[in-house]
């Protein structure tokens, strides 16, 4: 055998001779960028000798800036949700392009569900339906918007397993077809004045909350169940998985399916946040998940990837964003430099991986 | 007819329009036996194993399966049959790991009432793996490594190690070592000798006489679509198989059809 350091010794199970995994880079990625920006506050003239992540005028709690590190992660847990549904269907070696509509549609449709019949003492005005759609209980716009997201999952599912349309173009369709939808729900009118319970759902830390909840159930899902399983399986070889008896249709539509009620629960939270849904909600939210899936570690071609990965990714994006508003660059800079650090990101993971093989 | 038979075919035709590509093939598989199918390149072998595991539909013909008349819709079928294919092209997946492999698509699980997020029995399946590596004499430095970092004679022995873990009833292997080096082939050719002293049925196509000649009972030979001869390995040889693939000879019993 041409590789000798893999030796023809016995038969051994070994975890300490499991290769170094792709995490532990991005966290290590993670880490210099953060000195990075460090550095920057520390250094550049006009920064003052600001810090990025300390908080060294306020001793009385933790010497972190707890201000940034919470705004770092709010700011990224909503598309965050998105991104464990989209790593998902990526490991299939699909692609999800419908999620950002996807969160408009839900957001609008789940908000009609959670209207209170009064605001200050007088008629909802923003009222969709009639009065049998006040004041519900909070589950009922929950399960609305999830079951909402399922439908177009399956949907969508069904198109690329069942009628073969690639998953770009199938999922591009759906991408403008929920973005209709949003517009006409209420004919392009924001719904607002959701109940107090509703917006609970996405006050203050919750987003983050949901974030953590729902990484930690499909980390486990990816790596424990016959589900994870089978869909690094699909994404690996799809043929193998077929002779080797696995339903891959069917499999399909359940990862679609369970990406869009993961988008359709962003949409609940962020109407829940802003206590409002408007038709033009999420732009660019299904890009900047398939980004953070992307830094996180995940092939495009499939197989490969985690949601540790995904999360650790939507951690990189929300440092990045934090970072460049921290050292003052502008708005249209900032959309230049991430675009790059996509890029960077996707071209070292790749040049790591030819090494390696 | 007797109990012994692993597989019986009858009068197996396949046409493609016009082209007779497999005429009227009788083959006999006995239990514990290894028969080599050989035969020039468009002789039909590939033909002949491809309706036997329902990768295509037979034009006529029958087809037992330990005296059970069958009739594979695919080649999953068969394999729920227990007819193990081993493919030139493997069917792995190179992000599993080696048990992720073994056990794709019959995962042992816990907590089945989960459904499709049943959890997998991983302490099990690697033990099974383990004990299935060690039967069939395949080494693999680590079965935590993910298949796309092995040579090929592991994925092949991988491919083959699968069919040993199930105790198929019958498991073919169409060409194992055509893409391997020395050693690899060698390392093959064990994994096949422990499976004919565990009495595991194996039909091999091959073009490599002398892993023919030093595996196998039998060599069965097709010429044309047709079979030509049925030989005994303790009474034929080398020259004598090649006269029979190239036609310079055709066994008595098999004249009118050749």
């Amino acid at each position: 055998m041409a590789d000798t350091s893999q030796g023809t010794g016995g038969l051994t199970f070994d975890k300490s001779k499991r290769s170094w995994p792709n995490e532990l880079n991005i966290l290590l990625a993670l880490v210099i960028i953060i000195v990075i920006f460090e550095i920057i506050g520390q250094t550049a003239p006009y920064m003052r000798g600001q810090s990025f992540l300390f908080d060294t005028r306020d001793r009385f709690d933790s010497i972190f800036n707890e201000a940034r590190l919470q705004i770092i992660i709010l700011q990224v847990a909503i598309i965050g949700i998105i991104a464990l549904g989209v790593t998902q269907v990526i490991i299939t070696a699909g692609i999800d392009l419908s999620s950002g509509p996807l969160v408009a549609a839900t957001a609008m449709i789940a908000m009609s569900f959670a209207q209170t019949e009064l605001v200050n003492g007088n008629p909802n005005p923003k009222a969709i339906f009639g009065l049998w759609a006040m004041d519900l209980p909070v589950i009922v716009p929950v399960v609305v918007g999830v079951a909402f997201g399922a439908v177009i999952g399956a949907v969508n599912g069904t198109f690329v397993a069942f009628l073969r349309i690639p998953p770009f173009i199938a999922t591009l369709g759906m991408f403008l077809i929920c973005r209709g939808i949003a517009l006409w729900w209420s004919n392009g009118q924001p719904v607002s004045f959701p109940t107090e319970s509703y917006k609970f759902i996405g006050s203050g830390m919750m987003p983050v909350v949901w974030f953590v909840i729902l990484a930690t159930i499909f980390q486990l899902i990816m790596s424990f169940t016959v589900y994870g399983k089978h869909t690094y399986a699909i994404g690996s070889n799809e043929e193998a998985a077929r002779m080797s008896g696995i339903n891959v249709k069917r499999h399909k539509v359940l990862v679609y399916m369970i990406a869009s009620m993961l988008a359709a629960f962003a949409g609940v939270v962020l109407s829940s946040k802003g206590a409002t849904a408007q038709a033009g909600m999420g732009e660019f939210y299904e890009l900047f998940a398939i980004a953070m899936a992307v830094i996180g570690g995940i092939s495009l071609t499939g197989g490969r990837g985690s949601i540790i990965g995904t999360v650790l990714g939507a951690m990189v994006i929300g440092v990045i964003r934090s970072g460049f508003t921290y050292v003052k660059l502008d708005g249209s800079y900032q959309l230049m430099a991430m675009g790059g650090i996509i890029i960077a990101a996707v071209v070292l993971d790749q040049y790591r991986q030819r090494n390696k093989a | 007819m007797s109990d012994d038979f692993v597989l019986k075919t009858e009068d197996l035709t396949k046409h493609y329009g016009g082209v007779h590509a497999l005429e009227g093939a009788n083959f006999e598989l006995r239990k514990g036996e290894h028969v080599a199918i050989m035969g020039d390149n468009g002789a039909g072998k590939s033909t002949f194993v491809r309706q036997i595991t329902g990768v295509e539909q037979r034009t006529r013909g029958k087809v037992w399966l330990y005296n059970e008349d069958v009739h594979f819709a695919g080649p999953l079928e068969a394999r729920e049959h227990g007819v193990e294919t081993v493919f030139q092209t493997l069917a792995l997946a190179d992000d599993l790991d080696v048990p992720d492999n073994l056990f794709l698509g019959r995962e042992r699980t816990f907590a089945d009432w989960l459904g499709p997020f049943r959890l997998l029995d991983y302490k099990s399946m690697r033990q099974s793996t383990i004990d299935a590596l060690n039967r069939t004499g395949v080494k693999i430095p680590n079965i935590r490594n993910t298949i796309r970092n092995m040579s090929g004679g592991q994925r092949q022995c991988v491919a083959i190690a699968r069919t040993a873990t199930f105790h198929s009833k019958l498991t073919i292997m169409d060409e194992p070592t055509a893409a391997l080096g020395v050693q690899e082939t060698a390392q093959v050719e064990n994994i096949i000798r422990t499976l004919k002293e565990e009495g595991e049925p194996l039909i091999l196509i091959s073009h490599n006489m002398r892993q023919v000649m030093d595996l196998v009972d039998r060599i069965v030979v097709f010429r044309r679509g047709r079979i030509c001869a049925n030989l005994k390995k303790e009474e034929t040889n080398g020259e004598d198989v090649v006269a029979y693939i190239t036609g310079a000879k055709t066994q008595p019993e098999y004249e009118e059809v050749a």
